[in-house]
């Protein structure tokens, strides 16, 4: 039977098993909504913005090994939607998003709600594709699952034009898909795996780094397996965090920017330092020259050659999927039965053990006047049992959630680190919700992030989302602050949040609950009420403290050995 | 350090528009580009000539292969190779400049491939370099017109870049 490429758009998905689609609709995409309403397989959600839509479909697949799927119409629907993929991008996020696009014969003529969708998202997805027929939709949309999800995962987008959608040709899914000009690849190379491994052993002052990459491979446990064997020191970036357990002994916190003393002192002064799904972004190692005084070799695991010596020079490259790698070492390992030197282990535990009493630990001084924004995520972390979703925006509030929850499971945690957008945490926790029904999903933003989507409460209203939204509302830009505070002379130039709304009032307008916390005693006594209510989103709007900085801080082009630790040291 | 990077991509549209992309999105530079389908219609052949540090080259190389539509990437300069870039030049040519010219063509293995009463177009094949040579030797004020097609570039012996 013959089928429209509308419908044949959404058997490809009910073939790749989406259960959820977030999405808003148009003219370009009408048909393709048509084909939508006649089945029931995928559901769609209908967001209030389509960035909202691309993140909601990003939180969906961080928080579940997943694609996200997205569908948006032509022109302001997919720029729109631009900001989304370009965050899911940084991240190497899998992803597929549908965009209609005007008519075929159309195209190139300014029509109604016509911009180049391929060419606006080039530099921000793994891949485009323009569907010019009908016969080519089921192949394309199998193409786009296919590099979604393998390789370096990433945003891939299918730009349809109406015509298309509505054009008759016989529905085939392929089984598979051969890209000739594509081979991911699967293990190391067995000989770098074996000098890797040498360097590993002869080690006086090892070093684990691992990143993102270790999350999207779903190589947690292998980590964590090679970590304690070797007995070394491990760090998680803020995009790692989770994937080696935050509660154990050997992990030494985040490096960077915002990183502990003892995280970014161990990376400094390592002699051997493993990379493993990690990128030597600027805001871990920040001075890259600086970085290099010290001499140390580096082994860098990543499945994207191009990370590797990127922005610093690595001696043992190895590229493949880190799973598969990290048990290539771990046999190797263990076949050589040799372990690394004990005492050189011992000396160089005990130069960690120290920077981690000279650095203090995470810390800040606590009030009985005024509610810390660090004691409201402390207070998150216990009642939840540490074991909720979280998902961020972008600010202080993101380094405060990142330091004082200890994430102990991977894919727990969810932000944009590497795009760095406000706006990005309410809706990534309805996807995060929708794929975890019964989860705990707490959203910890500041007052000028969630105002960026806060249209989505409606969203969560209408799906019966229960999220739990932390606002650190300290009425303030507070990053920016913090920054125009240590580099531009307390010039507060447009950091200060005024004229908010009454997030209560807001909250209810909604159908939710809200609730306003003014005094550091009643902190505790609001989140155990929030967190009781299971089947209400409860929007908690905390005072906190408006002039908190995040320590400690390696300011930007520093070096990590320059890390500060707070203003009353 | 000058690069010249060879590579297979196929032949679709907006491929092309991915690899230019890539190079200006990441601050690389492209002294000249040259693109054209091989014997087998599915595939395109690039030459693209570059420069930059061993680290930048390097860079440029995985960026290259990490595009989807790239097929294989070969940089030409690690090893033995042939570049030859074709140029039409059109230069004023009147009176003694005329034998004058044609003395420098012949020299230059230049070919005439149109005259008319005051100027002479002439077709010459070599390396960037020789091309650049020739411009030299006629001088910036008798030249019209100056087209080139940029480098295309091709390994010796059984260095061979193919699928
Ligand atoms: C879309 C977007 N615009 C601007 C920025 C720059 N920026 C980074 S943090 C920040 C302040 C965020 O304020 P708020 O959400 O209140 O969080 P706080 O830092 O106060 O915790 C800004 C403006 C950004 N990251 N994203
Ligand atoms: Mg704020």
């Amino acid at each position: 039977m013959e089928l429209t490429g509308a419908e044949i758009a959404i058997r490809c998905l009910q073939e790749e098993g989406v259960e959820y689609i977030f999405g808003y609709p148009g003219g370009a995409v009408l048909h393709i909504y048509d084909a939508l309403f006649q089945q029931e397989k995928v559901k769609h959600i209908l967001v209030r913005h389509e960035q909202a839509a691309i993140h909601a479909a990003d939180g969906y697949a961080r928080s579940s090994e997943k694609v996200g799927v997205a569908l948006v119409t032509s022109g302001p629907g997919i720029t729109n939607a631009v900001t989304g993929i370009a965050t899911a991008y940084m991240d190497s996020i899998p992803m597929v998003v549908i965009s209609g696009q005007v008519p075929s014969y159309a195209i190139g003529e300014d029509a109604f709600q016509e911009v180049d969708a391929v060419g606006i998202t080039r530099p921000c997805v793994k891949h485009n594709f323009l569907v010019k027929d009908v016969k080519d939709i089921a192949t394309t949309i199998k193409k786009a699952f296919y590099l979604a999800k393998s390789g370096r995962p990433g945003p891939v987008l299918v730009d349809i034009p109406k015509d298309i959608s509505n054009q008759k040709t016989e529905f085939l899914y392929p089984d598979s898909v051969n890209i000739r000009s594509y081979n991911p690849v699967g293990k190391g190379d067995i000989a770098q795996v074996k000098q890797a491994v040498q360097l590993l052993l002869g080690a006086k002052r090892p070093m684990v780094y691992s990143g993102g990459g270790v999350v999207l491979s779903g190589a947690s446990t292998q980590l964590t397996e090679l970590v304690r064997l070797l007995g070394f020191p491990c760090t998680n970036t803020l995009m790692g965090l989770g994937a080696y357990p935050a509660g154990d002994k050997q992990f030494v916190g985040m490096p960077g920017m915002h990183g502990t003393y003892e995280a970014c002192m161990a990376m400094q002064h390592c002699d051997v330092l493993l990379a493993v799904g990690a990128r030597f972004d600027d805001r871990v190692v920040g001075n890259v020259e600086h970085f290099a005084q010290v001499p140390r070799k580096i082994i860098h695991i990543d499945i994207d050659p191009s990370s590797i010596a990127k922005r610093v020079k690595v001696d043992v490259p190895v590229v493949g999927d880190l799973k598969l790698v990290l048990e290539q070492m771990l046999d190797v390992l263990r076949s050589s039965k040799q372990m690394p030197d004990a005492s050189n282990l011992a000396t160089w535990w005990k130069q960690v053990d120290e920077w981690r009493v000279k650095g203090g630990g995470l810390r800040y001084k606590n009030s009985t006047e005024i509610i810390k924004p660090q004691f409201v995520i402390e207070k998150l972390y216990e009642i939840t049992g540490g074991d909720a979703f979280v998902t961020s925006d972008v600010g202080q509030h993101q380094m405060w959630a990142a330091q004082y929850y200890k994430f102990n499971k991977p894919r727990r945690w969810i932000n944009s680190g590497g795009l760095g957008t406000m706006g990005f945490g309410l809706p990534a926790a309805m996807g995060v919700q929708l794929i975890n029904p019964g989860a705990t999903v707490a959203c910890v933003t500041g007052e000028g992030s969630i105002q960026m989507n806060i249209q989505e409460l409606s969203t969560c209203k209408q799906f019966h989302l229960p999220i739990k939204v932390v606002s650190l509302n300290n009425r303030y830009l507070g990053m920016v602050r913090q920054w125009q505070e240590f580099f531009h002379g307390n010039r507060y130039a447009e950091s200060y949040m005024d004229a908010l709304p009454d997030f209560v009032k807001l909250a209810e307008a909604y159908g939710h609950v809200g609730m306003r916390i003014d005094k550091p005693s009643d902190v505790e006594p609001a989140l155990k009420e929030a967190f009781a209510r299971k089947k209400d989103l409860v929007f908690m709007d905390f005072q906190t403290d408006p002039t908190e900085n995040v320590f400690p801080m390696v300011p930007g082009g520093k070096g990590l050995s320059e890390v500060i630790l707070s203003e009353d040291l | 350090m000058r690069h010249i990077i060879s590579l297979l991509m196929e032949n679709e549209a907006g491929a092309l528009s991915r690899v230019a992309g890539l190079f200006s999105a990441r601050g690389y530079n492209i002294e000249s580009l040259a693109v054209a389908p091989t014997e087998d219609p599915t595939l395109s052949r690039m030459t693209i000539v570059t420069s930059g540090s061993d680290a930048v080259i390097e860079q440029i190389n995985k960026q290259l292969n990490k595009l989807i539509d790239v097929a294989a990437v070969m940089d030409l300069s690690e090893g033995e190779h042939l570049e030859r870039e074709l140029m039409l030049v059109k230069v004023r040519a009147e009176g003694k400049a005329r034998e004058e010219l044609k003395r420098k063509m012949a020299v230059f293995n230049g070919r005439l491939i149109d005259e008319s009463d005051r100027t002479c177009t002439v077709e010459l094949t070599d390396t960037c370099a020789k091309l650049d040579e020739f411009l030299q030797v006629i001088g910036r004020d008798l030249i019209l017109e100056t087209v080139r097609t940029g480098a295309s570039g091709i390994g010796r012996g059984e260095r061979i870049l193919k699928l």
